[in-house]
């Protein structure tokens, strides 16, 4: 508990998500996802996503989840938690952020004031290994484009 | 006035001095081991070349007792200093050394003392490590496990009832309040290190994995005693300070992915604890690696039977394999209480965890079969987690677990008189018991309920089970076991029932911390305002001293006060690690 690497993060202003914001279909009906259901199966092996998840890839979708402590106060990039995290998962050693998170990429920067909060994040479901290039930050599953609402 | 003015610009050219000197490692007053490795650096400020400087040990060319000439790396990394190198160095014969390093004017002496190890007196050596481990946590845990009537208690420990007992001081050279990786490493390694590091001193060098490497215990009994077996049992994440101290050289524990690419390099026999997404290829959904090496499948291709549950792992014990790797859970194994009594945390997405003493009956199973010896090393490491974040119960369940981890090595010593055994804590935590809360004193505030001195009484749990745990825990007088470090946050005063205790969350400004809201609800809720520094989310680490205890042959080397590194010195003693 008492190693704090932090990373350094260089400001992002353009996501990568919302580049592709550009090329998006427009608006449906967003599909509900949960936390429950994001995989077929879970272990000590890694996970493999839910049949369903695979196939809502690049759709649009709505999930519930808790706002994990953002690295600042205004960005387009956040950790969406099953449970309420008391910690910034960027802030300490990467031991301390859970395995089944949701990456977050806003469609614009926003001022990130629900940290801790019970929200709910729609847009497009992105599923597969990616590297963040600002932050070096791996996610297997992000929603990108994306716009939340406290509930 | 004169002679002040003297003193002051006296005083100010020492400490000028003193910045600019050039730096020794290992340090002054370090104690090695006879043959054992380490990395001899001299740091030279200013960045000056080779012929500018001179070092000496014992009077002679560095290379006649290292058996190796200097490297020497001018403006190291690009910075204001340079560096005289002898890498992997060893010196076999005891005694005392003074190693000078001097740069014009300026010269820096340290002293060594080079100690060897006469007859092997242990064939085995079982390190029992608590996390955090403080005496009341002993207390609590005698309390709820053996009962307490009229001052006696009606049992007694595992881990007390030990015939050699010692205190140990656990300061680092930084800091006299250090952390796990640095406290592990003095056990592992012999040497006083800094916060955060593991088996390395803390050197200028730019990346972690570079500073100055002193040998560990895990890789002295793999290449000594015709190679020993070596174990590392935790329920920690495998990766975390503790277990990582058995086999990493890094100046940063938070090295996860470089620490299990240092257990595969040293390969002990048996790894059991939790943390697997850090051994799973970067493609692999759930996994914490940066790069495509799949490290279940390097174990398994060198001879690893590979197990994820208990039952697999009790199954490989059984069929005699003679090395396991269990990981039981992506994150930490879930605590005692909520594995035995609560079944909260994790238990639902993995039902099938062990818990420290099955792990620890089946690491002694498979490493007893050799003949040259084994050294294990059992951490309960969530005592220390716990007490971070203000679970009484959860800290002091573990601690009972902890104990039971160290019946189980007891057993296994019964009719054998070749394995020490030692029960210790890394570092302390500010942890108290100052009486009961009891529900059924009038009031409506948390602090009506507190009874001290003769209100106390003793609290009401229900006799234990047969594994030491009472099974209720909420009970209407319990155990006012308060910690002296936190956070702004919610004291309750009784169990968290639902999941451990969170008991700040990062505020708005996304700097400091506040209390946790959700506890704050309940009506007997002591809101109170933090002692630490406001970023900080959790209780901390003290420097108080550590009870040690001891049994088995080189046992009764512990006595009156030690250092951590001691801890070391009779571990490597009592196996000959030094001959
Ligand atoms: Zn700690």
């Amino acid at each position: 508990m008492t190693d704090h690497p932090h990373l350094s993060l260089t400001r992002r202003r353009f996501s990568i998500g919302a580049a592709l914001a550009l090329f998006a279909s427009p608006a449906r009906a967003a599909e509900w996802i949960s936390f429950d259901t994001l995989y077929k199966s879970f272990g000590v092996r890694g996970f493999e996503f839910a049949d369903r998840i695979v196939a809502l890839k690049g759709q649009e979708v709505s999930l519930t989840g808790y706002m994990a402590p953002p690295l600042r106060a205004e960005s387009t990039f956040f950790v969406l938690t099953r449970e309420p995290l008391a910690i910034c998962p960027f802030c300490q050693s990467d031991a301390d952020w859970p395995v089944d998170i949701v990456v977050i990429y806003l469609k614009a920067e926003t001022p990130l004031v629900s940290a801790g909060a019970k929200i709910i994040v729609s847009g497009r479901l992105e599923v597969g290994s990616w590297t963040d290039p600002d932050s070096g930050f791996v996610s297997q599953i992000r929603i990108a484009d994306a716009s939340y609402r406290r509930v | 006035m004169k002679t002040w003015t003297a003193l002051g610009v006296g005083l100010l050219g020492l400490v000028a001095t003193g910045a600019q000197a050039q730096t020794i490692y290992p340090i002054s007053r370090a104690e090695i081991l006879a043959g054992s490795k380490f990395d001899f650096k001299v740091e030279f400020p200013g960045a000056p070349a080779q012929g500018a400087v001179k070092v000496t040990i014992n009077g002679q060319d560095p290379a006649i007792a290292l058996g190796q000439s200097a490297k020497f790396v001018e403006k190291e990394d690009g910075g204001d200093l340079s560096a005289y190198w002898i890498r992997g160095a060893q010196i076999s014969k005891p005694g005392a050394y003074i190693v000078e390093a001097s740069l014009g004017d300026k010269k820096a002496t340290v002293k060594w003392e080079v100690f060897g190890t006469p007859q092997r007196k242990a064939k085995n050596v079982i390190l029992f490590v608590g996390d955090g481990l403080s005496v009341p946590h002993r207390t609590a845990a005698r309390i709820l496990s053996k009962g307490i009537v009229e001052g006696k208690y009606n049992g007694e420990l595992a881990m007390d009832e030990m015939p050699h007992m010692a205190l140990v001081s656990t300061s680092g050279t930084d800091s006299v309040v250090t952390d796990s990786a640095n406290a592990m490493s003095a056990y592992t390694t012999g040497h006083k290190s800094c916060v955060n590091a593991l088996g390395v001193y803390c050197a200028k060098n730019k990346s972690t994995l570079d500073h100055p490497k002193v040998e560990t215990i895990g890789e002295l009994a793999k290449r000594r005693n015709g190679g020993m077996s070596v174990g590392v049992v935790s329920n920690s994440e495998i990766e975390d300070a503790t277990p990582a101290g058995m086999v990493s050289h890094t100046r940063r524990r938070a090295d996860f992915n470089d620490i299990v690419k240092m257990f595969y390099d040293v390969k002990p026999d048996v790894i059991l604890g939790g943390g697997s997404p850090n051994f799973l290829a970067k493609s692999t959904p759930g996994s914490k690696r940066t790069d495509e090496d799949d490290y279940i499948k390097k174990f398994e291709a060198d001879g690893y039977k590979f197990v994820s549950t208990k039952q697999e792992m009790q199954a490989a014990a059984k069929a005699g394999s003679s090395k396991v790797l269990g990981l039981f859970n992506t994150g930490n194994i879930d605590g005692a209480l909520d594995l035995k009594i609560l079944k909260k945390g994790t238990v639902s997405k993995f039902p099938d965890q062990p818990d420290l003493v099955e792990q620890t009956k089946a690491a002694l199973d498979v490493l007893s079969k050799n003949p040259n010896g084994f050294m294990l090393m059992v951490e309960s490491a969530r005592i220390d987690k716990y007490a971070h974040s203000l679970d009484a119960e959860r800290t002091i369940y573990d601690t009972i677990m902890l104990d039971n981890a160290v019946k189980a090595a007891k057993d296994f010593v019964a009719n054998r008189d070749d394995t020490l055994i030692i029960v210790v804590g890394d570092h302390a935590h500010p942890v108290s018991i100052i009486g009961t809360y009891d529900d059924d004193t009038p009031g409506n505030q948390l602090r009506d309920k507190l009874g001290t001195y003769a209100e106390a009484k003793y609290p009401n749990y229900p006799a234990p089970n047969a594994d030491g745990y009472p099974e209720k825990v909420d009970v209407s007088r319990r155990l006012a076991f308060v910690f002296g470090s936190y956070p702004d946050y919610c004291d309750l005063g009784r169990p968290y029932m639902n999941g451990e205790n969170v008991p700040a969350v990062k505020a708005a400004d996304g700097k400091t911390y506040v209390a946790n809201e959700e506890y704050c609800k309940d009506p007997m809720a002591a809101r109170r305002t933090g002692n630490l520094p406001l970023d900080a989310n959790s209780g901390v680490h003290s420097a108080d001293d550590l009870v040690l205890t001891a049994m088995g042959p080189g046992s009764e080397m512990f006595k009156a006060r030690v250092d951590n590194t001691y801890v070391f010195r009779v571990m490597a003693t009592a196996l000959g690690l030094g001959q």
